[in-house]
């Protein structure tokens, strides 16, 4: 059975395996952690099990280079997993306002606003060639229930909700942000590969709360660019046709 | 009241609240006020714990149904299903399921966990172990029982209300907790809810203030901070953190009711439209809500395990005939937990929207917050290295609270770093954790309490045989039920999901739902053994003197039960609580905390070794 991450297990975006990293790091700490207590439990115990009747108990308040060994030796772990941590946060949530190293601000290419409600997701993207703008223009191009991101380099939506809490969830991206009501919030994040994946809400939001099932579709940027053509052209049509000359 | 002047001589002119009783003498009190509205803390404790006792197996049954869900999801659920959902087919319909979950949490946090511990335990065991006959305020400690009905009442209640049941999450988050249209169970259920709240609040708020005014004032002679059990420190240390949290839950409680009656907007940002309403007015924030719920309930979670780890601490020294290792370790990590515990509660929100500079500050505090866990850890693993373990039920207990807080313990690193947290949260593997906290601590340790102090409760022993039954049986159905929820949340499966496998990749897991609804099963079964052992002990166990497990503290001096006002001897403390295996206590291996041994005998035992 396949009780791991999802799908092949990689995740498709370069923050994800950056988080599947950090994972890794601290499940190989807390293994090693886990075996060690667990063993000197065990032994203990055995040895309590196996003590002689006319053997003495160790009578012992405790001891107090022990307890300085266990202070500082767990602190010393726990304050490098926090710190190693803070590098990939600051990419995810914080970076994207950061300046560029010559002083121009950082540009992250805004796709779409995406507006979670109970219980869809309603995208809206610029037309081509234009950016988007937080108020709808004439010209912006509608989908439901599915996300169409251009591959390479960091792409960036903007997160909204219509009414209650929601949350954006990718997860072979490992990509999570909560909705707020009455908050627009930066996701940025990368699809490494062209594909298909799921897309759903991560917040309690309601009855429904299992059925807001949606598809981030990654495409490379002459297909992105394509299909907004296509879609708009579709949107658009009000199906009259120049008579035929 | 003379009950605040814990001196020598107040035996003889005991004056409880103007009732004139003497100390443990037999005397006649109607039904009334010895079983009902009885202020004997030991009858309040004894209340709490059955009371408790019947919550958690509704809390059961309600998890039980959830468990019904995952596994067979959309069919009729046979016997409950039909009786409870008979309109549906006896169908969980979806939200249904939303409520199930929401009251599941409730019921096992507001009525079972949190009163279990600081209302059962501490009521019965804070005057025993101090050496007080009493709590300080009486009356309000019967109060402090007697508001849990109101809550009882109106979380019953809110099942029955245009709707269904609150529906919201036991977080309650806004809006959909807050505006009517949100969810069925939002309407006037939702405020039933948020009443229950308050009134359990203002229960353990009373409980809280008449814990921390006994242990600092009603102390037996000699029994110095440093010479209480860990027992009682973290009773001690859970009433202050009880103290200090619990009005800004009580205070957002009346905040969210304020908007939902009296058309406040504390939470509500203005235009939002749910379900075609009209446009809300707002100027609120939904994150304040969260801040104020998790600065409560962060604490909150300690409030549920503290107690916990203060009564496996005593109970372990017993069952290893050995004196705790580092008691003062044990007692300052308690105080950092508490303190700690106060600047965390931003790990609940890492993916909310705050601000995330707050993410890395909360992340660092969170993590540190495993020190004093991991000091405590070590600490009860020295305490049993050398000892004469006693394996009966008791012990096996707490090697389970043990073991199992490591496992929690450990889970809880992976959704304090918050890149990390970005995948796992709200996902399964949260829910993985927390029942490893929650249950598999703190609720072992409770079983394991309940067999150690029901001698002193009841007069009786509970059976040794039905306990270790339970014992395994719970263990097993624990690990088989939650360990696999840790695979469900790396494989992404989100909580709160009516149907899971509504989504292809996450279809694989139905075969591992399904075995873990099998092993809840198992586990809740299980906990009928308890409350056998528990009733049939009460009447037919067999009868036990002071002391029959050999322990120190102070409780072992009173006659069990004991009678009103506790000790026949005024207990004077010449030692800390844990001289087990003591050299100097002669031919027995404990040193009973009332007990005197002249200097010249020390100095012999000294120079002996």
């Amino acid at each position: 059975m396949h009780w791991w991450f999802p799908g092949d297990g990689n995740a498709y975006s370069t923050l994800g395996g950056k988080i599947d990293d950090l994972f890794y790091l601290i499940l190989v700490i807390v293994s090693v952690t886990f075996v060690g207590t667990s063993a000197a439990l065990g032994y203990a115990l055995w040895r309590g099990a196996s003590i002689k009747s006319d053997e003495k108990v160790w009578f012992s308040h405790g001891s107090h280079s022990l307890e300085v060994i266990w202070t500082i030796v767990p602190s010393a772990v726990l304050l490098f997993i926090a710190l190693y941590q803070l590098d990939v946060w600051a990419e995810y949530r914080m970076k994207g306002f950061a300046k560029e190293k010559d002083g121009s601000p950082k540009v992250i290419t805004v796709v779409a606003e995406v507006t979670a409600r109970q219980f869809e997701w309603r995208i809206r993207y610029p037309a081509n060639g234009k950016p988007l703008k937080p108020t709808p223009q004439p010209d912006d191009i509608y989908s439901v229930n599915e996300l169409h991101v251009p591959t390479g380099g960091l792409v960036s939506i903007t997160l909204r909700t219509d009414d209650v809490q929601h949350a954006f969830f990718v997860p072979m991206l490992r990509v999570k942000q909560d909705a707020v009501p009455g908050k627009m919030i930066p996701v940025w994040f990368d699809a490494t590969m062209p594909g298909k994946y799921e897309m759903l809400c991560a917040e309690l939001c309601g009855w429904g709360h299992y059925k807001m099932k949606a598809m981030l579709v990654a495409q490379s940027a002459d297909d992105f660019e394509a299909w907004k053509d296509k879609a708009s052209a579709e949107q658009f049509d009000d199906g009259y046709r120049k008579p035929a000359e | 009241m003379s009950t605040l002047n814990p001196t020598i001589d107040h035996a003889d002119h005991a004056d409880h609240g103007g009732h004139g009783h003497d100390h443990a003498h037999a005397h006649k009190q109607s039904f009334i006020s010895q079983y009902v509205f009885s202020t004997d803390h030991k009858m309040i404790g004894k209340q709490f714990l059955i009371t408790t006792l019947f919550m958690m197996m509704v809390g059961g049954a309600l998890a039980l149904a959830v468990r019904w869900q995952l596994a067979r999801p959309w069919e009729r659920m046979p016997i409950f299903g039909d009786m409870v959902f008979g309109a549906d087919g006896g169908q969980i319909s979806p939200d249904a399921y939303t409520m199930l979950f929401t009251m599941h949490a409730t019921v096992m946090i507001f009525l079972v966990i949190i009163p279990v511990l600081a209302g059962a335990f501490g009521n019965f065991l804070i005057p025993l172990q101090i050496g007080a006959d009493d709590m300080a305020f009486p009356t309000l400690n019967m109060l402090s029982y007697w508001f849990m009905w109101p809550a009882i009442f109106l979380f019953g209640a809110s099942f029955f209300m245009y709707g269904g049941g609150p529906a919201a999450g036991w977080t309650s988050y806004p809006l959909l907790s807050l505006l009517r249209e949100a969810a069925p169970g939002s309407g006037d259920a939702q405020t039933l809810w948020l009443l229950g709240l308050t009134f359990v609040g203002v229960s353990s708020m009373m409980g809280s203030v008449n814990y921390m005014t006994t242990i600092i004032n009603m102390r037996a002679p000699g029994m110095t901070l440093f010479r209480m059990p860990l027992t009682i420190w973290s009773m001690f240390i859970t009433a202050i953190l009880q103290a200090f949290a619990l009005p800004v839950l009580t205070a957002a409680g009346f905040m969210m009711v304020s908007d939902r009656m009296l058309g406040t907007c504390f939470f509500v940002p203005s235009g939002i439209v749910v379900n075609n309403a009209a446009p809300t007015v707002g100027g609120g924030q939904t994150l304040l809500w969260q801040h104020l719920f998790w600065f409560y309930s962060h604490p909150a979670v300690y409030i549920m395990l503290l107690p916990a780890m203060g009564m496996v601490s005593d109970m372990l020294a017993c069952m290893c005939r050995k004196p705790v290792f580092g008691y003062k370790p044990m007692v300052y990590s308690m105080a950092a937990i508490a303190g700690l515990g106060f600047i965390v509660w931003g790990h609940h929100m890492f993916i909310s929207g705050m601000n995330p500079a707050l993410g890395m500050t909360f992340m660092v505090s969170t993590i540190m917050i495993a020190l004093p866990s991991a000091i405590k850890t070590f600490n009860w693993i020295g305490t049993i290295w050398g000892g004469r373990v006693q394996f009966n039920s008791v012990m096996l207990y707490c090697i389970a609270f043990v073991s199992m807080f490591i496992i929690g313990g450990l889970s809880g690193i992976f959704m304090a770093a918050v890149p990390v947290d970005i995948y796992i949260h709200d996902t399964y593997f949260i829910v993985a954790h927390f029942h490893y906290v929650i249950f598999g601590a703190t609720l072992f340790g409770v079983f394991g309490a309940i067999q150690f102090w029901f001698p002193k409760m009841y007069g009786r022993m509970m059976n040794e045989t039905v306990g270790k039954i339970h014992f395994v049986l719970t263990f097993i159905g624990f690990n088989c039920t939650f360990y696999p929820m840790h695979m469900l949340g790396i494989a992404g499966m989100p909580r709160r999901y009516a149907d899971p496998y509504h989504f292809p990749y996450l279809e694989h897991l139905l075969p591992l739902n399904q075995f873990m609804t099998a092993s809840a099963f198992l586990m809740g079964m299980a906990q009928f053994l308890l409350l056998g052992n528990f009733f049939y002990s009460m009447y037919f166990g067999p009868k036990c003197g002071r002391n029959p497990w050999g322990a120190n503290g102070l409780e072992w001096t009173a006659p069990s039960p004991p009678g009103h006002g506790n000790f026949d001897v005024l207990p004077v403390v010449y030692h800390g609580p844990y001289e087990y295996g003591s050299p100097v206590s002669g031919d027995k291996d404990f040193l009973m905390q009332t007990e005197y041994v002249p200097l010249a005998q020390r100095v012999a035992a000294e120079e002996h070794h």
